[in-house]
């Protein structure tokens, strides 16, 4: 991180204020650069956008939205746990979503986001408590247990649609109904909207006491207790928040793609979320978004241009990742923070 | 009765293959510290290995019973091929990570191999009759079971036993524990730990080529069953604790009781029983049946 003074641009004589004064001129300067950040960001994405092929606009569609779930992998990964299971929350999302809307006639975009957002939460509520308990590889394979088991439920349960899944037809927004020559540009709006507000508010977290207390713990967690804080309970609010995260995402995709199976709980799902998270690190959230357009990048152009040996690409682009940038894409340009 | 026999049974037979498996698996976690996702992979291609030697062996005009020793190579060749090759040229370079990131080099190891075995194998199911029929078939009670299964049950256990031996009262495996307990000081004490690495990583992936080959008569040799044997040997050694053998033994037991339970008893459950089972054990016992906790540092 850089220093205070650094962060205002020199612009603010920090020294001889009192200290409650300083924290909340930082803060303010923080805060509102974040705004300003994130509202830029929003605006040249949305104008891109409107100019963009379809198939540009579907592509950063998918990867914002699964980015999303990635997004909770990283609030989990800065305490120094990494859920190998995160297709639970995702396929929990998209299923309450496309069930809302194939069930009870629910067409609103913006409230089948927040239904996936609240219904993976909820589901994730009874088990954030005990899995807050576990770390390193029995963290990652409990989560990924718990994502077999709905994989399961899916394949099984005919109110779920099966195998095969079920589609969902196109959204509403606020009543109003896309023609077909501008769902996708709308689809595309919506994600990317509520993309960069859940970046603000997880950049707003991770520097917020709980996210420092998050990433002490990622150092040494027995310390943070003698210190006073709860590592637990920190864990277990990392996990409802990641959940949320998921729940969103998975909201989002099935939106887009008109489709949900079982395979959104499938344990390689899991995987590709986990990949982007460790290709992004944990030190940015706009790393996230990036390494998430990478892979589909990757991804789209492998399964078009040598179909049968996509994994192989993407499993050498993995290698390479992990053994030259160690820290991942964040690393680049977040130079200092932590070891 | 009957009922319960058939249960147990299926359960003996499935709990075999995946304890040789599983011990792989819990061997290289155990030395190397590498909870290895590609140990599914180096399975099927243990599998993939046994059609091929199997119908060249036929096309050569051996006896029948050589399958097994076909099968027995095709292990051997897997190992000695592949083994050595990924651990220098790959795994070397990412010791003493931290281990979820080593999880995911193999996750990364999985996806290549993924595309290689569809490469030289194609895509097509495979199919390794011949030594299926070997050992005739076993009347337990009213119902006739193929002698082949059983079989498996007795290279379980010769495994099993010769792993145990081989770490508990040879020379070089106590130099293996040693390893196990603290690669530094084994360094410092002379030996090459790097060597006992490869070796104990093709030891385990000797097990998983061994596990697939002699499975590969029992099933349809195709795309898509390492994915399914890597999760449920991970279930296996979580439950009995990583990088223990008796946990690795118990472990499957349960894991292949639990589904043949589940098969027979509740077939909607089929697909997740494992799990379930794998959840419960893992809220009593956090580190699995057969692990000692180990301290957290300050």
């Amino acid at each position: 991180m850089t220093t205070p003074e650094a962060a205002s641009g020199g612009r603010f004589p920090l020294k001889g204020a009192t200290p409650a004064d300083r924290q909340s001129r930082i803060r303010g300067v923080r805060l509102g650069a974040l705004v300003l950040n994130g509202l830029g960001a929003f605006a040249l994405l949305a104008a891109m956008g409107f100019f963009a092929p379809k198939w540009l606009t579907y592509l950063i569609t998918m990867s914002a939205a699964n980015a999303l779930v990635s997004l909770g992998i990283v609030c989990l990964m800065r305490g120094g746990v990494v859920p190998f299971g995160q297709g639970m929350v995702f396929a929990i999302g998209g299923y309450a979503a496309a069930l809302l809307y194939n069930k009870l006639g629910f067409t609103d975009a913006v409230g089948l986001v927040l239904a996936g957002g609240v219904a993976a939460t909820l589901v994730a509520l009874p088990f954030a408590p005990l899995l807050a308990r576990y770390r390193g590889i029995f963290f990652a394979m409990l989560t990924l247990a718990l994502s077999m088991v709905t994989y399961g439920l899916g394949m099984k349960l005919e109110v779920l649609g099966g195998s095969d899944g079920f589609n969902v037809g196109r959204a509403t927004l606020f009543g109003w109904r896309p023609p077909d020559a501008h769902v996708g540009y709308v689809l595309y709006l919506l994600t990317v909207a509520v993309a960069t507000a859940m970046a603000m508010l997880a950049r707003v977290y991770f520097d917020s006491t709980r996210g420092l207390v998050t990433l002490a713990t990622r150092d040494n967690e027995l310390r943070v207790e003698y210190l006073g804080g709860s590592v637990r309970q920190a864990m277990t609010i990392n996990f409802l928040i990641a959940a949320s995260c998921g729940g969103v995402g998975g909201a989002l995709v099935v939106l887009s793609l008109g489709h949900i199976e079982p395979q959104f709980s499938y344990w390689t799902t899991s995987g590709e979320f986990v990949f982007v998270a460790i290709l992004a690190g944990w030190q940015s959230v706009a790393a996230v978004f990036v390494a998430s357009t990478v892979l589909e990048v990757v991804r789209s152009f492998s399964s078009r241009y040598f179909p049968d040996t996509w994994q192989l690409a993407l499993g050498l682009f993995l290698l390479f990742v992990i053994r030259f940038l160690p820290r991942g894409l964040g690393s680049l340009w977040i130079r200092k923070g932590g070891k | 009765m009957q009922g319960a026999v058939t249960i147990l049974i299926d359960g003996l037979t499935y709990a075999s293959w995946l304890f040789i498996v599983a011990l792989g698996l819990t061997l290289v976690f155990g030395v190397l510290k590498i909870l290895n996702i590609a140990h599914g992979s180096f399975y099927a291609l243990g599998a993939y290995a046994a059609a091929s030697f199997v119908a060249w062996g036929a096309s050569l005009r051996w006896a029948p019973a050589f399958s097994l020793v076909a099968m027995l190579l095709a292990a051997v060749a897997v190992a000695a091929l592949v083994a050595p090759l990924t651990e220098r040229a790959l795994l070397r370079f990412f010791y003493g990570r931290d281990e979820v990131l080593l999880v995911l080099v193999t996750y990364a190891m999985f996806l290549i191999l993924e595309d290689v075995t569809k490469l030289i194998w194609g895509t097509n199911p495979h199919y390794v009759s011949e030594p299926y029929g070997l050992f005739g078939s076993v009347d337990v009670g009213q119902q006739t079971y193929v002698g082949y299964d059983f079989s498996l049950l007795a290279l379980a256990l010769t495994v099993g036993v010769a792993v145990w031996w081989g770490l508990n009262r040879t020379r070089h495996g106590k130099i293996v524990l040693a390893v196990i307990h603290s690669a530094e000081v084994a360094s410092s004490m002379g030996v090459n730990v790097s060597r006992v690495y490869m070796l104990a990583f093709t030891a385990g992936i000797f097990l998983a080529a061994l596990g697939g080959a002699f499975t590969a008569p029992m099933i349809s040799v195709s795309p898509g069953i390492s994915v399914g044997v890597i999760i449920v040997s991970f279930a296996v050694v979580i439950i009995g604790g990583l990088g223990s053998i008796e946990g690795a033994a118990i472990g499957a037991l349960i894991v292949g009781l639990a589904r043949s339970l589940a098969v027979h008893l509740a077939p909607v459950a089929e697909l997740f029983s494992i799990y379930i089972v794998m959840a419960i054990v893992l809220m009593f016992r956090p580190e699995g049946l057969f692990q000692r906790i180990q301290a957290r540092k300050i």
